[in-house]
């Protein structure tokens, strides 16, 4: 499997980073090293393997449903780049 | 007293109750010699306000009495945790300025056993790396030196190493999500343990790869990891794969008895190239615990080969999940927008900014393999792998294999920079040894064991079975006993 420049832009949008066109080509290359890498594990028989969901063989903890938490919007906000009245502020997002 | 930064943490708490020192003055000689250390590049946020406050703290509970083992007892904390008002950054620039409103329980429940945190240590971004040449921070520098070369102190916990090793603090918290406690101990000459995946909760320390990621001590002696892991372990309401699980008083297991215990050598860590000084370290380890009446057994492990790509896919997937978070919306550093950009843009443009390449490289690899179309054939696959990987090491338990003893690392520590023109791949090889350890979910502790023909010092790792740390640090400290590695780096800082 061979990764060109249009799958690279694709990856990269996909992962929400702005690649600038010029640096694609190298990108896509390393992402060869890599997956190159990690073709590997072709060679191992995965018949009838299940595909691991945990690591340690647990249930989940389930507590009662009830609130343990919140009102602390000041504290959401805190980092916030831009907060204003309460909200996290972005661009637009509908027109 | 002077050079009271140099103490282990047993030395230290056993001197505070017998009121010979205060934890102030302790914690005065570690923020000098941090002051004076800057070249190292381990610390990266001082706290030592914070820390003189939370000394003085320590010494009135001593001085009333009934305070736990590590009251009073200095302390680095990698940047990875979240530090209530304290800059908790992940040594990226995509959480610069970011100052958590909560503490991570870890470090929670270090600061309720009456530990000072000196400050915040260097680290790969995102502990993503192996020689914290990653860091937004700049590197943080091995203080063991043999010419002119600045040597890496291993990531991604390498502030960690190269303070514990500097005596810049008692003991440092570090995290392993592939190796990255054990890589840098056994670079930099301490002690690192990685705990069974759940024994520690991950609950606010910055998420990487989170099946994988685990915190853990690095410190100057085996004694002093049993005291700190006790510490830190315990099960977590607010993280759901901690372990409710009772965690032992690992420093009373410390008897260095291990006759009659099988330990077993596994052929497929005997790589290709490997130096003939990692090999006869690991002989002379391996005669040591026999010695010690140990009994050993040629073990085969036969999926290792398969471990570090596993870990390729499986770490940058779940990487490509957590830091969707860094979206430049909620908290830390967002990218100034040109007209007409929209919410598409802010993402796109924040993330270029604030990652750095390795974390960009990562997170488009985990994006690549989770797509439609691919899922299968690398996500799917890697995880079936992983549970063959693990199923090597259940079968080895079974046949009444207590620990596996391995080489740390494939090298001693190399120069910054000198990785700089090689592919990835070759940085990734340096977790050949330990990234089995994270697949599998299992104890490994970092003991240094030797010093190379340079001078620099070697680990040996020891792998034990899940829960059994106190066994597992048990062996180790008869290791420990019987290597007698007592060498520090030569001040040059």
């Amino acid at each position: 499997m061979s990764i060109d420049t249009a799958t690279a832009a694709k990856v990269a949008k996909l992962a929400r980073i702005k690649i600038e066109e010029d640096a694609l080509p190298a990108l896509a290359q390393e992402f060869n090293t890599i997956l190159g890498f990690i073709e590997q594990l072709n060679e191992v028989d995965v018949e009838g393997v299940e595909p691991m969901t945990s690591v340690t063989p647990q249930r989940l903890k389930r507590r009662n449903d009830e609130v343990t938490d919140g009102n602390q919007q000041d504290k959401a906000l805190k980092n916030a780049p831009d907060a204003r009245e309460g909200f996290f502020v972005v661009p637009k997002v509908v027109e | 007293m002077s050079d009271l930064n140099k103490l282990t943490i047993a030395e230290a708490r056993d001197k505070l109750r017998a009121k010979e020192i205060t934890s102030v003055e302790i914690t005065k000689s570690c923020l000098d010699a941090i002051d004076a250390a800057d070249a190292l590049g381990a610390y990266v946020h001082k706290t030592p306000e914070l820390a003189i406050e939370a000394a003085k703290a320590a010494d009135a509970r001593i001085g009333a009495g009934d305070a736990p083992d590590m009251c009073g007892i200095p302390l680095g904390i990698k940047d990875l945790f979240c530090t209530q008002g304290v800059d908790s950054q992940a040594a990226s620039g995509i959480l610069k300025g970011f100052k958590p409103e909560y503490e991570s329980t870890v470090s929670q429940k270090l600061k309720d056993a009456g530990t000072v945190m000196l400050g915040k240590l260097n680290m790969d971004e995102f502990a993503m790396g192996s020689s914290n040449e990653t860091s937004v921070y700049g590197d943080a520098v091995n203080p063991w030196k043999v010419d002119d070369r600045n040597l890496t102190p291993g990531g991604s916990s390498g502030g960690s190493a190269s303070a514990v090793a500097a005596d810049l603090c008692l003991a440092a918290t570090g995290t392993d999500t592939g190796g990255s406690i054990r890589q840098p101990a056994a670079f930099t000459g301490i002690v690192g343990i990685k705990p069974t995946y759940g024994r520690c909760s991950r609950w606010g320390i910055v998420a990487f790869a989170s099946s994988l990621d685990q915190a853990g001590p690095m410190t100057k002696s085996v004694r002093d990891a049993a005291i700190m892991l006790e510490i830190m372990c315990g099960h977590d309401a607010k993280d759901s794969t901690s372990a409710d699980i009772s965690v032992p008083n690992f420093e009373a297991m410390l008897t260095g008895d291990i006759r009659g215990k099988k330990i077993g050598i596994p052929k497929e860590y005997r790589m290709d190239g490997m130096p003939s000084e990692i090999e006869t370290l690991w002989q002379n380890g391996t005669e040591m615990l026999r010695d010690a009446g140990a009994e050993i057994v040629d073990i085969s492990l036969p999926h290792t080969k398969y471990a570090l790509p596993a870990y390729y896919v499986i770490a940058p997937a779940e990487a490509s999940s957590n830091l969707a978070r860094y979206d430049g919306v909620r908290f830390g550093h967002r990218a100034t927008l040109g007209a007409g950009d929209g919410i598409t843009e802010l993402y796109e443009k924040t993330r270029a900014e604030g990652f750095g390449p390795e974390v960009q490289r990562r997170v488009m690899i985990g994006t690549y393999v989770l797509s439609a179309g691919f899922y299968d054939a690398y996500y799917n696959r890697a995880r079936r792998v992983r549970t063959l990987i693990k199923k090597d090491f259940e079968d080895v338990f079974a046949t009444g294999v207590e620990a596996i003893l391995t080489p740390a690392t494939p090298s001693a520590a190399f120069g910054l920079g000198e990785m700089t023109d090689a592919d990835p791949v070759q940085m990734y090889l340096n977790d050949v040894f330990t990234v089995t350890v994270n697949l599998a979910g299992l104890p490994g502790i970092s003991i240094p064991s030797g010093l190379d023909a340079q001078g620099l010092p070697l680990g040996l790792q020891l792998i034990g079975r899940p829960w059994e740390e106190g066994d597992l640090l048990n062996t180790a400290y008869a290791l420990e006993q019987s290597a007698g590695f007592v060498a520090k780096p030569n001040k040059w800082w």
